[in-house]
């Protein structure tokens, strides 16, 4: 580099402009790809524009701390854009109503079984106390995972990584899934993945729909409030017998 | 726009309150969107304008987990150590959860509402 462009690269890489405008464009980018791959799972705009920009900083050595002054203004709309899922929620009130006690069962079932098969299967293949309390709220949302994991003595830094992955995987793999299954209804579609993937499952079951949008929102808010009345209790217990 | 946005925030920050205030281990915007729920269903619905900042909002939804993910930097080394362990309890887990999810509500709904929709089978 001459002297002259290193000189704006020092600027500019200090600077929050960058971190958020390369994030935008990465995000611009993986969409673009995700269309011309018309919408393929493997093509999921978070894997894609999260991959570029960790290539992006590995090569020029940027810490990621540098990175998030500028991103944690996107970071910063999580919080209103996840009270604005009440209104698709709202708008499937009346079904909402008419499958009260079926989704509540469904949800009690996969939320459960999302906490206990990451615990079980982790430890079966040797994962260390630290990874599975980190693991344990994998299908929450970023915000309540990381406070879970806190409580119970994981490393939030890390759920958050597990929950995004998780996010990705749920997003990718469900589609695939629902074929194998035979699930066609939007509702049960979306509520599912919003149980199993939390915001990155409901991101992905708005590209299919509305309706499948608001149910896994409402999945997703539900399994939230669900795992973080169920895990500090349920876990410390499956620790001891797993010890 | 501002007003709907506004709004938003409003109900958030009343949420954040919320969570510290009674020391609830659910984050502020989870509590901020059922009370904005609560009051869509007191009030009858959304005006147009908080209908479509919303829509704008989440159609980018993608967009916002960006910045948390990129975080996987931070744990090269636990990950470098552990992976195989992660990932096979990741996508396992992920799959068995949507499974046991869709199915129970599927079985449920069989038998309490025959008619679910026949409009959307493809």
């Amino acid at each position: 580099m001459s002297p002259r462009i290193n000189e704006i690269w020092v600027y500019l890489s200090a600077s929050p402009l960058l971190g958020l405008t390369l994030t935008l464009l990465a995000y611009q980018g993986a969409v673009l790809i995700n269309q011309r791959c018309r919408e393929h799972p493997l093509t999921n705009p978070v894997l894609l524009a999260v991959t570029m920009l960790v290539l992006l900083l590995w090569a020029t050595g940027t810490a990621y701390q540098t990175y998030f002054d500028g991103a944690q203004f996107v970071h910063f709309l999580l919080g209103p854009a996840t009270v604005a899922l009440a209104i698709p929620l709202y708008a499937q009130l009346p079904r909402l109503k008419r499958m009260a006690i079926p989704l509540l069962l469904a949800l009690l079932a996969g939320s459960i079984s999302a906490a206990l098969s990451a615990v079980l299967i982790g430890d079966l293949f040797g994962a260390s106390d630290a990874s599975l309390l980190s693991l344990a709220p994998k299908s929450v949302t970023t915000p309540i995972a990381m406070g879970i994991a806190e409580r119970l003595g994981g490393l939030p830094s890390l759920t958050a990584v597990l929950v995004i992955l998780t996010g990705i995987l749920g997003a990718v793999g469900a589609p695939w899934l629902y074929v194998v299954l035979r699930i066609h209804d939007p509702a049960m579609r979306g509520f599912a993945l919003g149980i199993a993937s939390h915001g990155i499952g409901t991101a992905r079951a708005f590209q299919e729909n509305e309706q499948a949008g608001a149910f896994a929102a409402l999945a997703m808010g539900f399994n939230g409030l669900l795992t973080a009345l169920l895990l500090p209790w349920l876990l410390p217990p499956l620790m001891r017998w797993l010890a | 726009m501002l007003k709907a946005i506004t709004l938003l925030l409003l109900f958030q920050l009343a949420g954040e309150s919320i969570s510290i205030f009674l020391s609830l281990p659910i984050p502020g915007p989870v509590i901020g969107m059922a009370l904005l729920f609560a009051a869509l269903a007191w009030r009858g619905g959304p005006s147009l304008e908080l209908r479509e900042t919303a829509q704008n909002l989440l159609q980018h939804l993608s967009l916002l987990f960006v910045p948390a993910g990129v975080g996987i930097m931070l744990h090269w080394q636990r990950m470098a150590e552990e992976w195989q362990a992660l990932l096979i309890a990741l996508v396992a887990s992920t799959f068995i959860t949507i499974a046991i999810s869709a199915l129970v509500l599927r079985a449920l709904t069989r038998r309490s509402a025959p008619r679910a929709d026949p409009e959307h089978r493809p």
